[in-house]
């Protein structure tokens, strides 16, 4: 299974990477150094961003979700995706950072703040309910607060620059931009699935995790801590890209038989197959304009978000 | 011999500073009202992060050491039989085993009849079979020391008795158990019987003075009659 799904994203990548060639190759016949640079330039810091950001939305989602012991807990439901989009705005539009790693931070900042939230109003141990209720309540106020921050932004054009971007968009981005999104999201991530053994046992119970010497406030801190920071970087370079935090683990949890610690690997490997997917789905069909990335993985993420409320309100029927 | 040394253990707010030394072998009862601190006391034992105080067993200081020598001295079994993630019977037990010994976990499944259970998500059983599952978990790495807070509560009667010899056989050959429980019927079948109430220990004794002392009536605010227990008014 393993083999399989590295197989898979390697294919993709390369897809991702060469897809269309014709570009390519009309860049080589002219001049072969015009087509390194175009795919170095070009392509490569989208397929990176990708790649990355797909597998940080799995990573994170699976840790969290883990952490709530909730199947729907995830970056975008937590809050956490449109905190960082109100930080990296805030800090791009209000404080006039241009530099990526600064704007990095201030979405990992917004992100942390969003969760900070969401655990002060709904508590670490909150039913499915509260959680979802306290995580759109929030999403809902830095969504406005976003707004806001544009429509008086010191700059006439913000809302129209923004636009793409909030949708969540992987066009257009430098290395420099697509580095300052990966390099905290990976360092983040490699920290969480260190602790993939420590959230497995805390499906047995917190006081079960301490009794094996594993501290469940400090875990759930580092996990919270951590996502924000690998979302929040993300999210500040290509925009909040909703539901592959939410459907990857879900998926990969299967493979891992239902332990939420382990699931966090394949869930990160899952939610790059899905992100890459997308996108090649947003290159695949020629519009005049591209289709932003959020906007696909909102159409086909909804039913499947869809089919697990209700295959989970079946669960407590039944 | 005194195998489990616990001194000034906390829970604050719940437990006040208490020193506990429990021998090789001893099968001890819990007993209290509501809120007394019986799982606080256990809690604290199991080293949960609020609790302050030292627990060492056979010499060894708990808190010094890696998970899986923790494993080897105590197992924690919590009141609360939740399950949030469909694990299956037979992976929750492989939770508490380092690493999958498989000819372990078929002896728990035997021991605890789950065989017809061992492949099901946890969280589909009924509370009485995922009881079954989770103290199969706490004995997998056969601890020194096994915690279990209120662990006949919805067991069939066949399973609270089957349980008990369970735990007799298992304290004969030298690990301590301690058992949270409400039962003043089961105290004449352990050796030791721990009274806990406001947040300390009261009493502690051999279950039957235990329960014959005039205390131990005030605090249960009941009365030995001839045909059982009757409340006290």
């Amino acid at each position: 299974m393993k083999i399989l799904i590295a197989f898979v994203i390697v294919i993709l990548a390369a897809a991702h990477l060469l897809l269309p060639l014709a570009p390519l190759a009309e860049a080589r016949a002219l001049d072969p150094g015009l087509a390194q640079l175009l795919l170095v330039e070009l392509r490569l810091p989208r397929t990176l961003l990708v790649l990355g950001y797909g597998a940080t939305l799995g990573i994170s989602g699976a840790a969290l979700q883990a952490l709530f012991a909730n199947p729907l807990a995830s970056p975008d439901i937590s809050g956490a995706s449109s905190g960082a989009a109100l930080g990296a705005v805030l800090g791009g539009y209000w404080l006039g950072l241009t530099q990526p790693m600064a704007l990095a931070a201030c979405g990992a900042a917004g992100a942390l703040v969003a969760m900070a939230l969401l655990v002060t109003f709904a508590g670490r141990h909150a039913g499915t309910a509260t959680l979802l209720l306290a995580g759109l309540a929030i999403s809902l106020a830095a969504g406005a607060a976003t707004s806001l921050a544009l429509a008086l932004a010191p700059s006439p054009f913000a809302f129209y620059d923004a636009f793409d971007w909030l949708m969540g968009s992987v066009v257009d981005r430098s290395l420099p931009q697509a580095l300052a999104a990966l390099v905290p999201a990976a360092l983040a991530c490699l920290l969480l699935v260190r602790r993939a053994r420590a959230l497995d046992l805390l499906a047995l119970g917190e006081d079960v995790a301490a009794s094996l010497g594993h501290r469940p406030r400090r875990l759930g801190l580092e996990v919270i801590l951590l996502s924000a920071i690998a979302v929040g970087a993300c999210v500040a370079v290509a925009g909040a890209i909703g539901f592959v935090g939410l459907v990857a683990p879900v998926l990969a949890r299967r493979i891992t038989r239902g332990h939420p610690g382990q699931a966090m690997i394949p869930a990160g490997l899952i939610g790059a197959i899905l992100l890459t997917l997308a996108d090649l789905f947003v290159r695949a069909i020629a519009l005049d304009r591209p289709l932003p990335i959020g906007v696909v993985t909102a159409l086909f993420g909804t039913p499947i978000f869809l089919h697990l409320v209700v295959r989970m309100r079946r669960g407590v029927a039944a | 011999m005194t195998s489990l040394c616990a001194n000034d253990l906390a829970i604050p707010g719940r437990l006040a500073a208490t020193d506990l030394g429990v021998a090789s072998g001893e099968l001890v009862a819990l007993v209290g009202p509501n809120g007394g601190g019986k799982t606080s006391l256990l809690r604290a034992i199991a080293r949960v992060e609020q609790a302050s105080g030292q627990v060492s067993i056979d010499g060894e200081n708990i808190d010094r050491l890696s998970e899986a020598r923790r494993a080897r001295l105590l197992a924690f079994l919590p009141a609360s039989r939740d399950a949030a993630w469909p694990i299956s019977a037979r992976d929750v037990i492989a939770l508490g085993l380092g690493s999958r010994d498989r000819q372990r976990i078929d002896e728990l499944v035997q021991l605890f009849e789950l065989t017809r259970l061992a492949d099901r998500p946890v969280d589909r059983l009924s509370t009485g079979e995922r009881t079954r599952v989770l103290l199969a978990r706490a004995l997998a790495s056969s601890p020194r020391l096994l915690l279990l807070d209120e662990p006949f509560s919805n067991l069939e009667p066949y399973w609270v008795l089957r349980l008990l010899e369970i735990l007799r056989g298992l304290a004969d050959r030298g690990p301590m158990v301690l058992v949270a429980l409400h039962d003043l019927g089961k105290l004449d079948r352990f050796d030791r019987a721990l009274l806990i109430a406001e947040g300390r220990v009261q009493q502690d004794g051999v279950p039957a003075t235990l329960i014959a002392a005039p205390q131990f009536e005030d605090i249960f605010r009941l009365r030995a009659t001839p045909g059982g227990w009757t409340i006290r008014r």
